[in-house]
């Protein structure tokens, strides 16, 4: 991990809706190959800033850059530079493994030869080379989610955004997928996820709590265990709740 | 471009995967127009009538003969004066009883005049009218021709009736034309509306709208492979029309197929708009059923006379797409109008595939800010 280098700055970013705040005030930094925990209750603006910062929905105010582009100006630029795994895994069921790969490829500009020798490669890491002509439809939920991940960096990109991404799935496949998370980071990756399983935010590098739209705290699990004096991220999170109501 | 085909690619599996897709696609536009050409046919054949002659003479079964021989009626009954009519129609023997007067060929070679009754059972009102028309048509006719010339009646005017542009009022020349816009409207509007709506619940759509696609790419990619298969499904419903049920293209062939092609990206915005008020396919279908299917059967005068609408119906009408379209096709098929007589029409379909694109793009930028 590089901590010189951020590759995303927000500052003073706001998001309303109509008188409602979603996001009130964000300022953080997430640094090259991190993973960075976006930690918060339903309803907290966690969705709705990891949006903004996917180009999925456009700000009220305040800066931000992902990948070293402007959000407002360049979001060209950003969307070729980042990879997003929504909360609801987002392959095509009625299409096969080999052809979602083709079209998320081709989606990104990937050119058939680099598909073919990398999407080996994936099926052999996931060992699902047998499964290359399956419908996704008809895959184990757990395999849909490693795919659906494998997909979303499959064109390489700075930065990865994972939306909840390991809702609905048992903890052993939990704990399955996170290899592929850190497997990612090792390869340069940056990832931004957001969950509410508190276990899951002590695999981060950093995790960033966020209450009712604004950024509570942000820190190691370490120093942030530490600073609450908790035994468990669990502990950190119930506090900071409590000490906000 | 690479990426726009690989957008096309994986549409068209999308289709070729769903059953029930390609069944509403490829069967259902053949299946309707054969039912409705051919099963729900309102033209009159082989009607069953009943002769109650209370004259026996040779203009009397002459007439008969003729009526029969019409292809319109089969001689059900013959009665006898006595005989209880209404019992006849009771047992649902006949649809119609014809009742010559007494002295029926006397009186006509003696006063030029002479009396027939035609009973009709008005339980279905359409047919009971049809059949007394073609009746009435039919001894006129007779007795016009073989009767009355050999008097001389003064001062006569004769009435000589055609059905211009549909000789034989065939009722598929008027199904033609308005199958062709529910089908279209089904096609177009329905299943790109659930198709887009789709990406939408399983998620998939974010993931696009998050790619380096831009959402222009994305609702022509989804909205492409519509465009040619509701063609091919226009092209196909005129050549049945034309070949099985002998409907004439009087008008330029070219023309129509403009008029069809805008109509279909009419329906396709239509579509679109749907999809960006629906969040689900459910409710995406559900709006295009109720608000597109529904109204094209019974608004757009396809089976109903809009003329016989009441006031507010009549106004409704105004705002239904295909009431449009089956003016042009009709004109265009049946009478060989070209652009200078549907131009009105032609200019509201550009009108409201306008406003339709308008108001998509509205609802997307709200959705997106």
């Amino acid at each position: 991990m590089n901590q010189q280098v951020p590759v995303i700055t927000v500052r003073n970013l706001v998001k309303k809706f109509g008188s409602f705040v979603a996001n009130d005030h964000l300022n953080f930094d997430v640094y090259q190959g991190e993973i960075f925990g976006f930690l918060g209750a339903n309803g907290a603006g966690k969705t709705t800033a990891m949006k903004i910062l996917c180009g999925l929905s456009s700000p009220t105010s305040g800066e931000a850059k992902v990948a070293g582009f402007d959000i407002y100006k360049e979001t060209e630029k950003v969307k070729r530079n980042i990879g997003y795994m929504s909360q609801k895994f987002s392959l095509y069921e009625d299409l096969t493994v080999a052809e979602n790969i083709r079209f998320f490829s081709g989606v990104y500009g990937i050119s058939p030869s680099d598909r073919k020798e990398k999407q080996q490669k994936l099926l052999k890491d996931l060992g699902l080379e047998s499964a290359k002509d399956s419908l996704i439809g008809s895959l184990p939920l757990g395999w849909k989610q490693k795919l659906a991940f494998s997909v979303a960096i499959f064109h390489d990109p700075k930065i990865v955004f994972l939306d909840e991404p390991t809702g609905g799935v048992d903890p052993i496949t939990r704990r399955k997928f996170w290899d592929l998370i850190y497997e990612a980071s090792d390869r340069g990756i940056t990832v931004f996820v957001t969950t509410h399983y508190m276990d899951e935010a002590e695999y981060c590098n950093r995790v960033s709590i966020m209450n009712a739209g604004r950024i509570e705290a942000l820190d190691t699990p370490e120093n942030l265990k530490k600073q609450y004096s908790a035994k468990n991220m669990d502990e950190v999170f119930l506090k900071i709740a409590r000490n906000t109501e | 471009m690479k990426q726009f085909i690989g957008f096309l690619k994986k549409e068209f599996l999308h289709i070729f995967r769903d059953p029930r897709t390609m069944m509403i696609i490829f069967l259902l536009p053949i299946v309707q127009l054969l039912l409705f050409g051919k099963v729900i046919n309102t033209d009159i054949q082989n009607s069953r009538i009943a002769i109650l002659y209370q004259s026996h003479d040779n203009t009397t079964r002459e007439i008969t003969s003729k009526l029969v021989s019409s292809g319109y009626f089969v001689l059900g009954e013959e009665l006898m004066p006595g005989d209880d009519v209404e019992d006849v129609f009771r047992k649902g023997k006949v649809k119609m009883v014809v009742t010559f007067g007494p002295e029926f060929e006397k009186s006509l070679e003696r006063d030029g005049k002479a009396e027939v009754q035609l009973l009709a059972d008005a339980s279905d009102p359409n047919t009971a009218r049809i059949l007394t028309n073609y009746a009435s048509g039919i001894i006129n006719d007779y007795v016009k021709k073989e009767k009355l010339q050999n008097l001389q009646l003064p001062n006569q005017i004769n009435t000589e009736v055609r059905m211009l542009y549909n000789e034989g009022l065939k009722s598929v020349y008027m199904f033609v034309p308005g199958i062709m816009a529910m089908i279209l409207m089904l096609i177009s509007a329905m299943m790109t509306s659930i198709s887009i709506s789709k990406e939408k619940e399983l998620g998939t759509m974010e993931v696009l709208l998050a790619s380096p696609l831009k959402p222009i790419q994305i609702v022509l990619g989804k909205v492409t492979p519509y465009l040619l298969l509701s063609f091919i499904n226009a092209l196909t419903i005129i050549l049945i029309g034309v070949f099985i049920f002998g409907v004439p293209i009087k008008g330029s062939f070219v023309f129509l197929m403009a008029e069809s092609f805008l109509f279909i990206m009419m329906a396709l915005s239509l579509g679109i708009l749907i999809s960006t008020i629906a969040p689900n396919q459910m409710v995406a279908m559900f709006i295009s059923v109720l608000a597109l299917m529904l109204p094209t059967i019974l608004l757009s005068g396809f089976m109903f006379p809009i003329e016989n609408m009441p006031l507010p119906l009549r106004i409704i009408s105004h705002a239904m797409p295909p009431r449009w379209f089956i003016v042009i096709i009709k004109n265009i098929m049946l009478k060989g109008t070209g652009i200078l007589f549907v131009w009105k029409e032609t200019l509201i379909l550009m009108f409201m595939t306008f406003v339709f694109i308008a108001l998509s793009i509205k609802n997307f930028k709200i959705r997106l800010e």
